[in-house]
């Protein structure tokens, strides 16, 4: 066994390290203040164009996608060797990572000759319109509208938790077209333009103060039928490919996440009740090592997936477990230092300690990571389900036409 | 990047499986709980010789087949599913000591007999009031041991004992020949696996390797151990998602409850973060690495963690029937028990994953 990079997978990261050093200079240190939402944006289209410049987009598309077809592996060495800097990172993750493909694997011939090379050079930003007021976990209990008007489609509704819609230009939208089939089956999806009339965007407030995602109104939005994801009521199908994607795409410990380290150097300078350092204390001894194993248990979980695609094998479903663990592992450490750290945990904004100001950051931003993505308990049903193969919950409305199926 | 086991590693696993699943197993298993069954199977013992399983790691100078660690874990993992009522762990254990400590006249004399399986050995470091490896009173002096050993696991099979004594530096290991020793059987939670008491009273004895080499081997037998307890842990889990499929109550499967199928997710999750860092241990171990510290005690404590959740959940979660003498789910929890007392307690070892790691931290500063 061994960490290394194959002689191949060695030669690309040196091509990429380069190429990064040559490219990327000003991204070296963090920016001192974070860039307001223009700048981002300005930044991460140019960045991405010279990325695209170089070959280093949508490194595992066909090349008859505007891709490199190089292998997964070549794509994660980028993102290591990315990473390592501080460039924009975000913008593009959704729309490439998760719409593109979806577009590509179900759009028409034309259509992805007009979207995918735009979306890839980063002049286009997308987002994806699935989530709902009524339907989170219970995704295909979605109630937006389209009803087909000869040639076009017209879509009513709301969508929500839409990252980065107030940034897209364009934007995958599940809607029902058919009420009186059961809820899986009268799906059907559509590239929707996000500055077509009738589209309003609203930005959340979230628990935490920030505002990443936003609220997406449909009124009357007209759609080309070319703009078709997949046959009428093929939507559950077509979403189900999209989210395959996001659950790769939201894994690990996110980079700014307190780690154990966090914790071992706060127990240095605080009193355990006894009035002795708390580092000596039994209790923080135990919560090190359970963030330490639950962090870099996921770490090394990722490696064994990683190993299988640098023999070109699948990675095996162990993967399933991440979110799952990160999410909670990272709420219990910040809640478990904040009371460690007393009343100066708990003082916030400017006068709190930069350090305790992080985790306060954590604890308010775990709560929303064991939501996105898939919940603590979606995730745990889909490692019940698709890997110890337990059968499905009883789901009461599940062939029961759509418009008439109980909703409260 | 080849963070994964062996091809060969993985087939000796899967062929070990294979002939377990056929000769070991709850049936078995619940044979030798009577009172008046064998200490061990030995026909099972003498097949598995054959095989080559106790020859694994012996150095081929030595007759045996000199593979690696990885090929000793595959086997601790089948051993700790089946429940196989053979010493085969205990012997691994004290191979694992040998080769790493033991001097070309030890090994010369030991290490042949264990690979043809004629030697079976075990470890002996528990004794009455020593919570953990690192606090035994046993005493090595000028060449003896004394000392009362207790639960020593196959110690009634068994021709040679590893026994840990402290001697002016400290804990260590040593090399105790059982020929004429005085041992006796002592009753454990565990009703398979037979444990024993060793007395020491001034008993000859070699010391294997130094002070620094039990700490070492500490790291070995802890990642030997978490590959037996995933073993045991993954067949508790398999019997639960069994039951689960079967089972009907309030008009369907009970697999369908989320508070029966999210600990089921929770056993695998608790699997396979213990797979992780043993899999961390092993490539420490491979290597040389300088994490093997934290691998080794990481992986001893996420394995015995999901040891006892697995357990503990398949009793529950198998209802009235599970607790039943008559029911399977008796082994795993008993088991249980034996695999946290065949090398100290969780909390042990999470403190010495947590020293490990501030002495890398002081490292890199």
């Amino acid at each position: 066994m061994n960490f290394n990079d194959t002689p191949q997978e060695a030669e690309y990261r040196a091509t990429v390290r380069a190429w990064l050093e040559a490219n990327a200079a000003e991204y070296r240190e963090p920016p001192a203040d974070s860039w307001k939402l223009p700048e981002f944006i300005a930044r991460s289209k140019a960045w991405q164009a010279k990325k695209h410049a170089a070959g280093y987009t949508g490194i595992t598309w066909p090349k008859m996608f505007g891709g490199q077809g190089l292998t997964p592996m070549h794509s994660i060495i980028y993102g290591q060797e990315e990473s390592r800097w501080h460039v924009p990172q975000g913008l593009y993750s959704i729309g490439l990572g998760m719409c593109i493909p979806t577009v590509f694997t179900h759009g028409q011939p034309d259509v992805i000759q007009r979207y995918v090379p735009k979306a890839l050079l980063g002049e286009e930003v997308w987002c994806q319109l699935f989530s709902e007021p009524a339907a989170g976990s219970d995704l295909a209990g979605i109630r937006t509208k389209a009803v087909r008007d000869g040639d076009e489609w017209v879509i009513d509704g709301q969508k929500v938790w839409t990252s980065f819609a107030h940034a897209s230009d364009y934007g995958i939208v599940v809607t029902r077209t058919d009420p009186s089939l059961p809820k899986h089956k009268g799906l059907t999806m559509f590239i929707v333009n996000m500055k077509a009339s009738g589209v309003t965007v609203k930005g959340i407030k979230q628990m935490s103060g920030g505002s990443d995602f936003n609220e997406v109104f449909f009124d009357g939005v007209r759609v080309h039928d070319s703009h078709r994801l997949g046959a009428v009521g093929d939507g559950w199908k077509v979403a189900l490919t999209t989210l395959m994607h996001e659950r790769l795409a939201v894994g690990g410990k996110p980079r700014y996440a307190p780690g154990y380290e966090t914790l071992m150097k706060l127990a240095r300078g605080v009193d355990a009740p006894d009035g002795n350092p708390a580092i000596a204390a039994s209790d923080v001894r135990q919560k090190i090592a359970q963030t330490y194993i639950n962090d870099q248990g996921i770490k090394l979980t990722q490696m064994r997936a990683l190993s299988a695609l640098s023999k070109g094998q699948v990675p095996g479903p162990e993967q399933s477990i991440s979110k799952v663990v990160v999410a909670k592992t990272m709420q219990d450490l910040a809640s478990f230092a904040l009371d460690l750290s007393g009343g100066d945990g708990f003082v916030a904004g400017a006068d709190a300690d930069p350090e305790l100001a992080k985790l306060q950051g954590s604890y308010l931003g775990s709560a929303g990571l064991r939501i996105a993505g898939g919940t603590d308990e979606i995730l745990r049903n889909i490692i019940a389900e698709r890997v110890l193969g337990l059968p499905g919950d009883m789901r009461p409305d599940k062939d029961t036409p759509f418009n008439q199926a109980v909703t409260a | 990047m080849n963070f994964d086991f062996s091809d060969e590693a993985k087939e000796l696993g899967e062929q070990a499986k294979k002939l377990l699943a056929e000769k070991a197993g709850t049936g078995p298993a619940r044979k030798a709980m009577a009172a008046d069954a064998p200490a061990m199977d030995a026909a099972l013992w003498k097949e598995i010789s054959e095989l080559g399983w106790t020859a694994a790691r012996v150095p081929e100078a030595h007759g045996g087949l000199g593979l690696s660690v990885e090929e000793v874990a595959q086997l601790a993992e089948a051993a700790g599913g089946s429940l196989a009522h053979v010493p085969l762990v205990s012997t691994l254990l004290a191979t694992e000591a040998l080769v790493l400590a033991g001097t070309e006249a030890q090994q010369a004399k030991w290490l042949p007999g264990i690979a043809s399986g004629e030697t079976i050995a075990c470890v002996a470091w528990s004794e009455s009031g020593a919570v953990n490896p690192a606090n035994v009173r046993t005493e090595a002096k000028g060449g003896k041991l004394t000392g009362v050993k207790q639960p020593v696991a196959d110690l009634a099979v068994a021709h040679v004992a590893i026994v840990v004594a402290a001697g002016a530096d400290g804990p260590q290991l040593h090399i105790v020949d059982l020929n004429g020793a005085d041992t006796a059987a002592v009753e454990t939670l565990d009703l398979v696996r037979r444990h024993g008491r060793l007395t020491l009273n001034a008993t000859p004895a070699e010391a294997l390797g130094t002070v620094g080499d039990y700490q070492d081997w500490l790291d070995r037998a802890a990642v030997i151990l978490a590959y037996e307890a995933i073993g045991t842990a993954g067949a508790a889990m398999a019997m639960t998602v069994d039951y689960a499929k079967t089972r009907v109550a309030f008009g369907q499967k009970i697999g369908r409850y989320q508070a029966v199928k999210h600990k089921c997710a929770d056993m695998y999750i608790k699997l396979e973060l213990a797979r992780a860092h043993a899999l961390h241990g092993l490539a420490m171990i491979g290597t040389n690495g300088a994490e093997l510290r934290q691998a080794a005690a990481a992986a001893r404590v996420a394995s015995l963690d999901a040891l006892a959740y697995c357990a503990e959940e398949n009793v529950q979660l198998h209802g009235g029937i599970g607790f039943t003498w008559e029911s399977d789910c008796q082994f795993y929890y008993r088991r249980n028990r034996a695999l946290v007392a065949a090398l100290g307690p969780r909390g042990w070892w999470a403190e010495r994953l947590v020293r490990a790691l501030e002495q890398r931290n002081r490292a890199a500063a």
